[in-house]
């Protein structure tokens, strides 16, 4: 086996290859804003690194989010098109989940909460029993309305650190921003737990922006 | 002839998705999927929505156009996509997929212009273009006249609109009238009743002073909305036919009487029209007329290739191809507001991809 796992849902551009025992090679840029142009040569560069070619790959993760949509979109487009030209499975694992295993490989054992920035003063976030074990389905809130909800628990990724009122036990050396070697590995685990993997879904948590306009506006002065 | 290039095209700048394939100046496939009906309740196109359904096209649309063309993704020469200018987010989804397209089939990328697909797609009506040629496009983004003495390397602007464009003066009269969203053709069959000279609405930038090839909509949108409302506020019945018709005659007269005054002044002798509003059957009239008389050559292509759509990107790629245009980089990127002036996106000078078995550099066509 020869996955390839990306995931542009955070501030991290990633991209990792996994040879179904270990993580062979990982490359990761963090620009929140240029997703669109890092993304394929991160992928050019892992792939380098392995000494191998897109062509040997055999399955693809993709990160599905949730986060800020024009670079989740990134992501899970190249993915498609890569299944589509390799003939090869796409899978979709939730973001954050990448971001609880990265955490239990960090030494944190559950329970605990993962929290990304969803930027507009709110956040991605869902609660862990432990590494593997997401307990409750990905949301986007304001941390003061979920503080309750998450107190006296210890949380990890970019949103805790931005909102300590709300995420006070944020434990030092934990992962701030998606790693494909993470989603990678656990992709890996699951595959070879003969698990069916989620199709690879946006997870936007949001209705886009659009207001109906309620009626034209009148242009003749009153 | 089979040693024509043969090129995909993406297309995303907007609300559709488009594929097409191309070899030369023969088109093979022209895959759409349009989001326009999940826009109409909002009165435009609305960016996330458009994105959103980028993104569940995209993959099913390349399939489709492949199949259509009945060609193998192997055997294409290269990969053309819309670089800009359109929307950041849609424009994105569109340009990483051609990026993953052309890297997975070992292809060469070739980023291109929007307002260039749109001229250069007469080429499949046609045949080649006239060097130059002198272009009016005009849709719902865009209202431009454009002299392009070669359309892979040299396009240059002569005009635009200064306000709003041809097609969104449409779509708001046609939301003034209560006629639903896209305006444009809601407006050309209700105007087929009416009087053109029923009223005569202003023609925008068309005095002694004004820029001879701009174009402005916005005090015309204004004049006719307050035209409706005072006959509303009078509680007389709105001439629905007589208004379209004589609102889209002040638009057509100056868009054809400003793109044959280009022609002349500039001593071309041949005038293309493209975009959405192209599709319009008094502009397609009144340009006829209006060239025949200047003896000039009009060159309309068909309704379906004026809308957006994939076949004139990889119409665009492929001219790019034939006539040895560099290939754009891995790190392209979408540019909402990539300018006219460049036609493509060419990667930087000394880059080369090691991994891409670059096209001999011949000029097929010269
Ligand atoms: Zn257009």
């Amino acid at each position: 086996m020869l996955l390839l796992a990306l995931d542009t849902a955070t501030p991290a551009v990633t991209v990792a290859l996994h040879d179904g025992s270990a993580v062979i090679a990982e490359s990761s840029d963090v620009d929140a804003r240029r997703h669109g142009e890092l993304l394929l040569p991160a992928v050019h560069r892992t792939l380098q690194a392995a000494g191998t070619e897109l062509g040997a790959v055999t399955e693809i993760v993709v990160g599905a989010g949730p986060g800020p949509y024009t670079g989740l979109r990134v992501g899970l487009v190249t993915a498609a098109t890569f299944g589509s030209a390799l003939g090869v499975p796409v899978h979709g694992l939730c973001t954050l989940d990448g971001i609880a295993y990265a955490a239990g490989r960090a030494g944190l054992e559950g329970p605990f909460v993962v929290a990304t920035d969803a930027r507009r003063k709110e956040v991605y976030w869902a609660r862990y029993d432990d590494a593997r074990t997401r307990v409750t389905e990905p949301a986007v809130d304001h941390p003061a309305d979920l503080a309750e909800r998450v107190a006296g628990l210890p949380a990890v990724g970019a949103g805790a650190l931005l909102y300590p009122a709300a995420f006070a036990d944020v434990p030092p050396g934990m992962p701030e921003h998606q790693s494909a070697g993470a989603l990678a590995s656990l992709a890996a685990e699951k595959l070879a737990r003969g698990e069916e993997l989620p199709p690879p879904r946006p997870l936007y948590l949001r209705r886009p922006d659009a207001k109906v306009p309620a009626n034209y506006k009148v242009v003749t002065p009153k | 002839m089979a040693d024509e290039p043969l090129v995909l095209g993406i297309e995303t700048s907007c609300d559709e998705t488009g594929v097409g394939i191309v070899r030369g100046h023969t088109l093979l496939a022209d895959a759409v999927a349009s989001s326009v009906d999940e826009h109409a309740r909002f009165g435009g196109v609305v960016p996330e929505v458009a994105s959103r359904a980028h993104l569940e096209a995209m993959v099913p649309t390349i399939q489709r156009a492949l199949k259509e063309a009945g060609v193998a993704a192997s055997d294409l020469d290269g990969i053309a996509v819309t670089a800009g200018p359109g929307l950041a987010g849609a424009l994105l989804v569109g340009v990483s997929a051609a990026k993953a397209y052309a890297y997975a089939l070992g292809k060469p990328l070739y980023g291109v212009n929007h307002l260039a697909s749109h001229i250069c797609v007469d080429q499949l009506e046609h045949g080649p273009l006239p060097e130059p040629t002198m272009a009016l496009l005009v849709s719902g983004g865009h209202s431009s006249l454009l002299l392009a003495p070669d359309i892979t390397a040299d396009v240059r602007p002569l005009g635009s609109t200064i306000d709003d464009a041809a097609g969104e003066a449409f779509d708001k009269i046609a939301r003034v009238l209560n006629l639903g969203f896209p305006g444009g053709p809601v407006i050309d069959r209700m105007a087929r009743e009416g009087d053109p000279d029923a009223i005569a609405f202003p023609r925008g930038l068309t005095g002694p002073r004004d820029a001879a090839y701009d174009f402005s909509f916005s005090g015309l949108k204004t004049a006719v909305a307050r035209w409706i409302e005072a006959k509303r506020a009078a509680g007389e019945e709105v001439p629905i036919a007589d208004v379209s018709a004589s609102f889209q005659e002040a638009v057509v007269d100056v868009l054809t009487r400003k793109a044959v005054r280009a022609c002349k002044d500039e001593g071309v002798e041949h005038l293309m029209i493209g975009g959405g509003v192209a599709a319009n059957s008094r502009l397609r009239a009144i340009a006829e007329r209006r060239c025949e008389d200047a003896g000039i050559t009009l060159r309309v292509p068909r309704p379906k290739l004026c809308t957006d759509n994939g076949a004139m990107v990889a119409a665009l790629g492929a001219e790019m191809v034939a006539r040895g245009r560099s290939a754009s980089a891995w790190d392209l990127s979408a540019d909402s507001s990539l300018p006219v002036t460049d036609p493509h996106v060419p990667a930087p000078a000394g880059h080369t991809h090691d991994h891409v078995h670059e096209l001999s550099r011949k000029n097929l066509y010269a």
